[in-house]
């Protein structure tokens, strides 16, 4: 009964199920897949694998998949293409881009999916010279990512993780079901076997919440008050660390009080810049103590007062206290009380201490590490509302505010953060010259409205209206008003929308039905389509494919070279820096490329500086040649480990064999920490000299923690009619109250009191452990596990209408109306009804059935979603967080009503896609079997 | 019908923490990937692209909820073969084809003598046999037998694929019939349970209750924002 063995060969690589990065060993016998597993070696995932990465088998050898490049022939929609070989498929995309690039560079549109090479699409965009490049963060969490960088250095989403080894309290916010979810489920398995507590704060009880000690159903997008609320109980009491507040944080700075005035909110410096502090007597830049509460007046007679005082006063002051936040959160006022104590008693009672000694950035030395053992995790629960930005700035002074930012116990930076706050230069694209590049990467961080993508009237200068008055910290982009911008010619046409791996006809768009008018939209006067070329680049037969003019068919991930890179998104931990790659496992049996191979060929027929030599020659044969030939600057390239001679680690002369390197040591490299630099990393001498060595960091200065952020306070300047940028007359008020130096809670902006009355209800979307976005509904066995959804309500309510289980119901919101089956739920907040995500199909896509229960019980919550606001006044208002753009996908407002099956509207079938593998009716997967 | 042995050496199987368990499904479908290549090859799946996919499963995760409201609970609990030790699928069989190994206790179906009869699945009380409609023969949990005897593999590799790829440690695998081994001390220590003991089939595998941590911090002073900006104005802090 003993099987055969299955080394055959056993191949690492690196998983790409979703975005978790787990390190994989795939098991291959005679040519074909025959198990893939956890890598036990790996840092990501110790050798654990989670359902997605499981099921990668049915990925590669899915009848969804492209065959080989498509030209299309009929209208868009419909599906009717013939085959064309690479090289007029790649000729073809050349004519188009090159146009493009030698009139105007603009008016190329490159936007990728969940990619995990934007390092390299990012300086494709460059070379090209178009600033119309961001990859899907706009739609994602780059409320997160925006929110921790412009006030920790890191942030949650990926660049942070709890110390999952000492905390004793953890507490998650919202949906994180999808980045880290194997680190994140170890994580949980490890605290739980120690005993800690773990409190999950999410309107729905499933996933993670349903093991959590305690679960809060909160009303959606009240997270902020919440938080806010905890804030005001500890500081009530005195319960705050003052020490690390002044130590480590801007709490002690100084702020300008001078209404009316330009510098009205702006930190106190001396002529150098430096910021002041007030050392008891007067103000200074260098104090062993400095008071850390109060106003005072400047050798110069101006007002100031710390910002510690500020953030009492915001927050003792207002409408904070538990019980007036408790009827709004859904929350009683006890259980906050409550949890504030218990993160009070974790956190100083339970305080710990490491036997480590380790120096700070001012050269102290302090032998031991003293930890507040309370980690905190976010995801999409707070990032999707357009409050999301304030919301998770108030969690991150939450944190601060006990002293629980990369201590022990605490959340944690991953490498390769804590970086400089904001880590980088301002965006790049204010202009775009014919046949020249980008001076500059287009996504940046700005910090004055000088740093803007701004014409002379405050008008966007981005096609997607990122970094302009509308979206100043839009740091990943706005992908999802890309299309509707682009058909609508506002703010200006453009030529080619080129998409890679973005399912933007479908569950990537906010309204699918906004993104198929605008994909097919005709101008008027001479029939053409509003968006003249589209190329899109993808591995399977979705629906976005159908819209395209030029399909370029990718490989799989386990048919490829990939770099998890530093200069991207790496998979480094607190424990120290790490990056890793894939490597082709098998060899695909069709006429597909791997994209990133793509992309460097066509940049070089396009003659993209840095993709050719001076005689013209590709200088790329490949990516694989590209991650470890390129350099970024000198010695830094796409791969951090074995550089030089195989031995420099971060900085280092390009190395032939570093990829082999990286297969030799199973794919990936990492750098451990010693126990010194563990944490404390924002004021770790030893750890930032290092961080600096290794190209991590461009300094070795300590990190100052940002609990006021001047940057905001510059743009509210602007609004307030200081300076020579500043934002046109309909959008003062908004940016100047949004962009808040300090954090505070606002209603999601969908939230009105006509909404209110209209649509009482939330609705929100939960991820399904076992399904990442659309890639899974196609793959034989995932789809198994989730092949519909039902809309989940809450049990009182769904009675109080006389809605039973099954119950055909319908949801409508200001935009739109599905119809779909009722399931009744305890689990879930009173006002807040539910499904999951990015489950429903469209009928004809993916090579399913047409009847595939995906398309006939599945259905996606965004047809009630809509990528605008009805504002008055503005033209193509986001629907989105005013500070950076993030897609407020969970402020939908909702009315529910009872429905019949006859009530069903779907989406039009789409035409089956030729060419494809038939699939089969009865599956008999053994790979033992040729 | 087919006999039980009257005591097995071991009684292997696994323990299943619903404390930890979050749903995630990555036991149920790492053990499609690595049993449908193995010696109950293969796992079929019906219809795998059609109108309504239906294969052959070893393992299944319900989901449920457990007690009315907000204090009620979300249960994800796995089920697969629990290797009983009165296995009713064994004794029901005519040809033998079902049977419990004497040596470690793991029940097991013989393809080569099963004639696709169904009478253990209708025996068993907990749904745990996938008839394979395609094969004709019935199929179940092996507890990855060509795995946890290999030797030809790392021993941390010698367990079920279900507990080698669980990502939150909810289960666990060893020999329960050994009151000192880690499986057993587990049970032992965090009261763990059999499911459905009324059936009488003594179930070998065990599942583990939530811990339900609770805690009740002392309460906070409080006191108004003008008391304490007065208290902290004083205060000067050491950097």
């Amino acid at each position: 009964m003993t099987a055969s063995p299955v080394q055959d060969g056993v191949v690492c690589s690196t998983c790409y199920m979703c975005a978790c990065r787990c390190g994989i060993r795939v098991h291959v016998q005679g040519g074909k897949l025959r198990y893939i597993e956890g890598n036990p070696d790996h840092p990501v995932n110790r050798g654990v694998l989670c359902a997605k990465g499981s099921a990668g088998i049915m990925q590669a050898t899915s009848p969804a998949r492209l065959r080989r490049p498509l030209i299309r022939t009929g209208e868009r929609g419909k599906n009717e293409f013939r085959e064309a070989s690479w090289d007029e498929a790649l000729e073809l995309a050349t004519s188009w881009l090159r146009q493009v690039r030698e009139t105007d560079p603009k008016r190329l549109a490159f936007f990728t999916g969940r990619d995990q090479s934007q390092s390299l699409t990012g300086w494709w965009a460059q070379a090209f010279g178009t600033p119309n490049f961001a990859a899907h963060g706009g739609f994602c969490s780059v409320n997160m990512a925006a929110a921790g960088l412009y006030t920790l250095g890191g942030s949650f989403w990926e660049f942070g993780e709890p110390d999952w080894e000492h905390t004793k309290l953890f507490l998650m916010f919202g949906v994180a079901e999808d980045h880290d979810s194997n680190p994140i489920k170890m994580g949980l398995g490890a605290i739980k076997g120690r005993g800690a507590r773990f409190i999950s704060v999410n309107p729905v009880r499933t996933g993670y919440s349903a093991i959590a000690d305690e679960w809060i159903g909160i009303r959606p997008g009240t997270d902020g008050l919440l938080v806010m609320s905890l804030a005001h109980c500890l500081l009530a009491a005195d319960r705050v660390d003052l020490e690390f507040l002044a130590r480590y944080t801007n709490a002690a700075y100084l702020v300008i009080e001078a209404p009316e005035r330009a510098e009205n909110g702006l930190l106190a410096r001396d002529e150098s810049g430096r910021p002041l502090l007030w050392n008891g007597t007067e103000a200074v830049t260098e104090t062993g103590q400095a008071a850390i509460a109060g106003r005072f007046r400047l050798a110069d007679g101006r007002q100031v007062a710390t910002v510690f005082t500020l953030l009492a006063e915001r927050i003792l002051d207002g409408g904070y206290a538990p019980e007036a936040v408790a009827p709004r959160c859904g929350v009683p006022a006890a259980t906050i009380r409550r949890i504030a104590a218990e993160i009070a008693e974790v956190a100083f009672e339970g305080a710990i201490e490491l036997p480590v000694a380790w120096t700070d950035s001012w050269g102290v030395r302090h032998e031991t590490m003293r930890g507040r053992p309370v980690a905190v995790h976010a995801m999409r629960g707070i990032s999707a509302h357009s409050n999301g930005f304030q919301t998770c700035r108030a969690l991150h002074v939450l944190q601060m505010l006990i002293g629980a930012v990369d201590v022990p116990g605490s959340w944690r930076y991953k490498s390769p953060f804590p970086r400089p706050i904001p880590p980088g230069p301002a965006p790049v694209g204010r202009e775009s010259r014919p046949g020249t590049a980008q001076p500059g990467p287009a996504l940046g961080f700005p910090q004055k409205p000088e740093d803007l993508l701004v014409g002379p009237n405050g008008e966007p200068l981005r096609i997607d209206r990122g970094f302009s008055w509308e979206a100043p910290l839009a740091l990943h982009g706005l992908m999802h008003n890309v299309i509707g911008n682009a058909a609508a010619g506002d703010p200006y046409d453009i030529d080619t929308l080129f998409l890679y791996m973005a399912n933007m006809a479908w569950n990537s768009s906010m309204n699918p039905e906004e993104a198929t008018a605008a994909l097919t939209a005709r101008d008027p006067a001479t029939g053409e389509y509003r968006i003249p070329h589209i190329i899109y680049a993808d591995a399977y037969a979705s629906e976005t494919v159908a819209y395209a003019d030029l399909v370029l068919p990718d490989t799989t991930y386990l048919e490829r070279y990939d770099c998890i890179s530093l200069l991207d998104r790496p998979i480094g931990s607190a424990h120290g820096p790490a990056d890793a790659i894939r490597q082709p496992v098998i060899q695909p049996d069709r006429d597909v490329r791997p994209f990133q191979d793509v992309l460097l060929d066509l940049g070089a027929r396009l003659g993209l500086p840095g993709m050719v030599d001076e005689r013209g020659d590709p200088l790329f044969d490949s990516y694989r040649t590209y991650m470890w030939k390129h350099e970024r600057r000198p010695g830094v390239g796409p791969l951090a480990g074995f550089r030089g001679d195989g031995s420099a680690i971060g900085v280092g002369a390009p190395n032939p064999s570093q990829i082999d390197r990286y297969i030799e040591n199973g794919c990936f490299w990492q750098h451990e920490l010693p126990a010194d630099q563990l944490y404390y990393k924002h004021s770790n001498a030893a750890y930032l000299r290092d961080a600096k060595a290794m190209g991590l960091i461009g300094s070795e200065a300590p990190i100052t923690l940002q609990i006021y952020s001047e940057p905001l306070a510059r743009l509210r300047l602007a609004a307030q009619g200081h300076g020579a940028v500043q934002p046109p007359e309909h959008l003062r008020e908004r940016v100047a109250t949004y962009c808040d130096p300090l954090p505070f809670w606002y209603p999601p902006l969908e939230e009105t009191p006509e909404s209110e009355a209209a649509y009482p209800l939330h609705a929100v979307t939960q991820r399904p452990m076992p399904m990442y976005h659309s890639w899974h509904g196609q793959n034989a066995w995932l789809r198994q596990i989730m092949g519909g959804n039902r809309i989940y309500i809450p049990r009182p309510l769904a009675q109080s209408l006389g809605i039973a289980d099954e119950d055909w119901v319908a949801v409508a919101s200001r935009t739109g109306r599905i119809v779909a089956r009722a399931r009744l739920m305890d689990g879930v907040n009173a006002a807040t009804i539910w499904t999951w995500n990015a489950v429903g199909k469209r009928a004809g896509a993916w090579n399913l059935h047409p009847e595939a229960t995906e398309a006939t019980t599945g259905f996606l919550l965004n047809h009630i979603l809509s990528e605008l606001r009805p504002e008055a006044g503005r033209s193509r208002a986001s629907n989105s967080d005013p500070v950076t753009g993030q897609a407020a996908w969970f402020d939908a407002r909702v009315r529910l009503e009872r429905a019949t099956a006859e009530d069903v509207a779907r989406a039009e079938r789409l035409p089956p896609m030729p060419g494809l593998d038939t699939p089969p009716t009865v599956l008999r997967y053994n790979a033992r079997i040729a | 019908m087919t006999s039980l042995p009257r005591h097995t050496e071991k009684k292997l199987g696994l323990v299943i923490d619903l404390d930890t368990c979050v749903g995630c499904h990555a036991c149920a479908v790492n053990c499609k990937e690595w049993n449908t290549s193995g010696p109950s090859a293969p796992l079929t799946d019906f219809d795998p692209y059609g109108a309504e996919a239906q294969g052959v499963w070893f393992n299944r995760i319900h989901s449920f909820e457990v007690g009315e409201g907000g204090t009620g609970r979300t249960v994800h609990f796995p089920k697969s073969c629990l290797h009983c030790e009165d296995a009713p699928c064994v004794t029901v069989c005519p040809t033998g084809a079902s049977m419990k190994r004497a040596e470690d206790g793991i029940v097991l179906v013989d393809a080569d003598k099963c004639i696709g009869c169904k009478l253990c699945s209708w025996a068993c009380p907990y749904g745990a046999r996938e008839y394979d409609h395609d094969h004709g023969v019935m199929k179940k949990c092996t507890l990855c037998v060509d795995r946890i005897y290999d030797t030809s593999v790392p021993e941390r590799d010698r367990v079920p694929a279900c507990v080698a790829t669980c990502p939150a440690s909810a289960r666990h695998f060893g020999d329960l019939g050994d009151p000192d081994s880690e499986v057993s001390r587990l049970v032992a220590a965090r009261g763990g349970f059999a499911l459905m003991p009324e059936q009488g089939c003594r179930p070998v595998n065990r599942y583990l209750p939530p811990r339900n941590a609770t805690s009740a911090p002392t309460p906070l002073p409080q006191a108004g924002l003008a008391a304490r900006l007065a208290e902290w104005a004083g205060r000067l802090i050491a950097r």
